[in-house]
Parts: structure tokens; C-alpha cells; sequence
């Protein structure tokens, strides 16, 4: 059903295809959060790689910025419905990670956790073949506390939401336990694509 | 997904679009409109959420908004949406400028349950809103009113003027009840009206006078508006003081 009088702005021809549906594209970089922005002093930040309870690595922040590095540039996308395109991030994959904890991914899932108590579930399969980071560094520079700083989790092709800001841990979970959104409607996977904003979508 | 084409997908929890149609266009204040919208399948909604619309054009294309509820949670099965007009925006220049009464709008919700009061949520609780951040926090203080209970609100509410205070009058009579609700108002581009009330952008020292209002330390606050705006109140309320476990936020982007 066309709603009346509504022509809408089209993305240019050129970035049309790169565009969700019911996204648009922004030139802008909006922070959403459902909690005031933590300050975390680096010399106190760390970052905890775990197994159901069990602590498999901890990093400081010394040595998670001495693993190898690894260079974005993505189109991301936020469920409440803008997208960015071509923006430039620098961290540690999610590869790497696991390489520099001498671990298989023993479950299919994991949650990731954050500093002021955020969560969210990403299976590990969209963690891995290149495919996500811990990021450090946006646009050629450290990362904004607003924005996620010291680091974020970097999951491009999901929305946003998935990509938890001020991340400080990765824990492997038997089955795919809902993170903070999820528990509140939101959907398990988000894939913008396929327009999985909400459960049941 | 693959489904059953002529069955509709009942999955549970699915948020379904509905057409509303629009039966009310307010001018609130000189940027902001209400439009009250009739839902054929009306839902319950807490105080706090959000709806999204889906406007879409005769060939398909499609945008879609979050827009916070207004009104309080009742069964008139109609919500009040208040819509700022933000200069070259796709979605809000629509409403105000093309939407009229008898309109189809499509819609589904409701979405968000984490910047939300209930009733049986205790007190103390601190609103700050700004511009149209005040929406999700009046859907609030009318429920509070609606519902009869006397939980301590103060609501501090920045503006740019006294005129551009969004539900300004209806704010003040429920502020002149003397029932617990009490209101706050700066206005950053013109002098306060009122003794209590600031002229500048928020600012710990006026976070601190507002929380002196209150016997105990709040049990909750929540702050709405634009990230800028949200950043600086949130930042605020922990510079004076304030757990950041208590804090809830919601940005407009
Ligand atoms: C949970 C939630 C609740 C909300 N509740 C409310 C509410 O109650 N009331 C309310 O008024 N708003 C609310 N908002 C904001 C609302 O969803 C919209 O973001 C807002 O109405 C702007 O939409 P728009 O289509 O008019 O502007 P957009 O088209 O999204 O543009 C926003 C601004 O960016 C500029 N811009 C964007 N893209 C471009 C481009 N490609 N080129 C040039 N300029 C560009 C526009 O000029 C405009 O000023 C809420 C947002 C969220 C996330």
C-alpha cells in the first residue's frame, strides 16, 4: 500500500544497491545507547575471552593492542534505520583473537559482554572467516568513548546493535542465549538484509 | 523464511505493521506536532516506548522511523505521536507538510522495553528531556497522572524557548497539583519565567539544585533527546553524583 503524497529520498544510483531496506544512508555518525557513556582509564581496561564461566585469556590493554592487526572498511547499519557507508575501522579480528588464545571455538555461540553491563549474542560462524573485530580505531584515529572507545565489537553485516560498544569480553555459551535487545524483542541474528529488526521478523 | 503464503505468519511476539489512520493533527508548538492515530489493532504499550512507521511511494520504495508514544497507555485504541520538523529530513517534513486527517499510515510496535515506567516502579525518578526527547517522559507523567499515584517525579526540561517547551501548559497543571510531580524548565535562548527555573544548557550545578528537590536519591533517571543533549545531562547526573547503574537513555540520534 503506497501512503499518499510520500515520494521519498533515493539514495544516489551509485550506493542504491549497498542500501537495506527501509535504511538511509547518512553522512553523519549517530550514537545510540541505552546507558550514559563509561569513561574507562586504559590502564584499567582489560579483556576476557572465556568459555561458559571459565576464563580461557585476559588481555590488558598493552597486550591486546600488541596482537596483529587487521584494517575494515564496511557499510554498517543501524536498526533504527541508518546506514553508513564506507567507514574505516582498525582492530584485532576475531581470528586472531582465538590464535592468540590457542582455542577452537568449542560452542556455536557466544555472547559478547561490556563494560556498564551490555550484551549481545552473535553465533560465532559471523565472528569468524574475517568477518568481525575488536576495533580500536575508527577513521584513523582512537576510538570515541561515544562511539564505543577504547573498543567495540565490529560486526558490519549485522545491525548494529550486535557491534557492543565499550566491549571487555567474548564468552562461548551452550546454547544461543539472548543478549541485552534480544531479551527485549529484538531479533537473535539481525541481519539487515533480510530486515531482522525485531523477533518473530 | 519460508512460509505459507495464503496463511498470515502468527508467530508469537511478532510485531505485525497496521494501517492507522490519522484523526487528529495538533501544532504543539512552533517545530512540533501531535498526530493521533487509530490503531485497527490496537496493542498495550508501556510508557516509554516506541513505535515504528513505514511510509512507502507508488513504485515501492520505502523509509522507515521510531517514533516514542506520547500518550499514556490506555484502551481508547488511539496514540498520539509528536513529530518535530527536522529541516530536509525524509520522514518528519512529511507529516507536517503532506499528512492530513483520514490518512493511512503504517505502523507496528511496540518496540522497547528497557526506556520504560511502569507504575509499580518505585521512586524517586528523575526525567530530563529536551526539545522532542520530552515525548517517551510525558507519555510517563500522564500515565503517573491517569493512574493516581504520587511515586516523586521531577522533570527537567530544557528548551530553546518557553514557547518551544513542548506540552508546556499541561506540564505546569500537573505541577500545580502539588501531588509529587514537579517541573523544571531552562530555557536556553531566552530568560526563565518562573523562580526555580534556568536560562543555559543543563549543567551539574543545575542537576544538583534539581536533585535537592527530591528527600531521597533517585531510583531511576531517565534522559531523552538528541545524543548531545543526552551526553551532556547523563554526564551531569553521574558528575553530581549519580549511580550510572540508574541511568537509562534514549538518543534520537
Ligand atoms: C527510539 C527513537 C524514538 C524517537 N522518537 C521521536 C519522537 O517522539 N519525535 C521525534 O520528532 N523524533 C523522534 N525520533 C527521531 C526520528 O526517528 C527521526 O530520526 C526524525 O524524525 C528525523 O527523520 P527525518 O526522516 O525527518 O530526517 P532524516 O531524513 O533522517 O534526516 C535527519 C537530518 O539529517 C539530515 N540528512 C540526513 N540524511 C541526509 C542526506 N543524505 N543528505 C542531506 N542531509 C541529510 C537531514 O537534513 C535532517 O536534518 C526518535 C528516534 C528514535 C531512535
Amino acid at each position: 500500500m503506497a501512503t499518499r503524497g510520500f515520494g521519498g529520498r533515493r539514495p544516489p544510483r551509485d550506493t542504491a544497491g549497498r542500501i537495506p531496506p527501509g535504511q538511509s544512508a547518512t553522512d553523519g555518525f549517530p550514537v545510540l545507547a541505552a546507558t550514559p557513556t563509561p569513561y574507562i582509564p586504559l590502564d584499567q581496561w582489560s579483556f576476557t575471552l572465556k568459555v561458559g564461566p571459565r576464563t580461557v585469556a585476559t588481555w590488558n590493554w598493552e597486550q591486546f593492542n600488541a596482537l596483529p592487526r587487521t584494517q575494515f572498511t564496511r557499510d554498517i547499519h543501524c536498526v533504527t534505520k541508518w546506514t553508513k557507508l564506507d567507514t574505516i575501522w582498525e582492530g584485532v579480528s576475531i581470528d586472531d583473537l582465538l590464535k592468540a588464545a590457542g582455542l577452537e571455538p568449542p560452542t556455536k555461540f557466544t555472547l559478547a559482554h561490556s563494560y556498564g553491563g551490555y550484551s549481545t549474542n552473535v553465533p560465532i560462524d559471523d565472528l569468524t572467516g574475517g568477518k568481525a573485530m575488536v576495533a580500536l580505531r575508527y577513521d584513523g584515529k582512537p576510538l570515541e568513548p561515544d562511539h564505543g572507545g577504547p573498543a567495540r565489537l565490529l560486526v558490519p553485516h549485522l545491525y548494529f546493535w550486535k557491534s557492543a560498544k565499550w566491549v571487555n569480553g567474548l564468552q562461548f555459551t551452550q546454547r544461543d542465549e539472548a543478549g541485552f535487545w534480544e531479551l527485549r524483542g529484538y531479533h537473535m541474528r539481525g541481519d539487515p538484509w533480510k530486515e531482522e529488526r525485531f523477533a518473530g521478523d | 523464511m519460508t512460509t505459507n503464503t495464503s496463511t498470515p505468519d502468527l508467530h508469537p511476539g511478532r510485531l505485525q505493521w497496521q494501517s492507522a489512520v490519522i484523526t487528529a493533527i495538533v501544532p504543539r508548538t512552533a517545530r512540533i506536532k501531535s498526530f493521533f492515530l487509530r490503531l485497527p489493532q490496537p496493542f498495550d504499550f508501556l510508557a516509554g516506548q516506541h513505535v515504528d512507521v513505514r511510509l512507502s511511494a507508488e513504485d515501492g520504495y520505502q523509509a522507515q522511523r521510531s517514533y516514542s508514544i506520547a500518550s499514556a497507555p490506555d484502551a481508547s485504541g488511539e496514540i498520539e505521536l509528536a513529530i518535530e520538523r527536522l529541516e530536509d529530513g525524509e520522514v518528519s517534513p512529511f507529516f507536517h507538510d503532506i499528512a492530513v486527517v483520514g490518512d493511512e499510515i503504517e505502523l507496528r510496535g511496540p518496540i522497547g522495553g528497557y526506556f520504560v515506567w511502569s507504575i509499580g516502579d518505585a521512586g524517586p525518578i528523575v526525567l530530563i528531556g529536551g526539545g522532542s526527547g520530552l515525548v517517551p517522559l510525558v507519555s510517563m507523567i500522564r500515565h503517573r497522572a491517569n493512574q493516581r499515584v504520587n511515586t516523586p517525579f521531577v522533570l527537567l526540561a530544557s528548551a530553546r524557548t518557553w514557547d518551544d517547551v513542548l506540552y508546556r501548559d499541561e506540564l505546569l497543571q500537573y505541577a500545580a497539583r502539588q501531588d509529587g510531580f514537579q517541573l523544571v524548565l531552562t530555557t536556553t535562548r531566552e530568560g526563565a519565567r518562573r523562580p526555580g527555573d534556568f536560562e543555559r544548557r543543563i549543567d551539574r550545578q543545575m542537576i544538583a539544585s534539581m536533585l535537592a528537590c527530591l528527600s531521597q536519591t533517585p531510583r531511576q533517571c531517565l534522559v531523552c533527546g538528541s545524543n548531545p543533549f543526552v551526553e551532556a545531562a547523563s554526564q551531569a547526573l553521574i558528575a553530581a553524583a549519580v549511580n550510572a547503574d540508574v541511568i537509562r537513555t534514549e538518543r534520537y540520534g
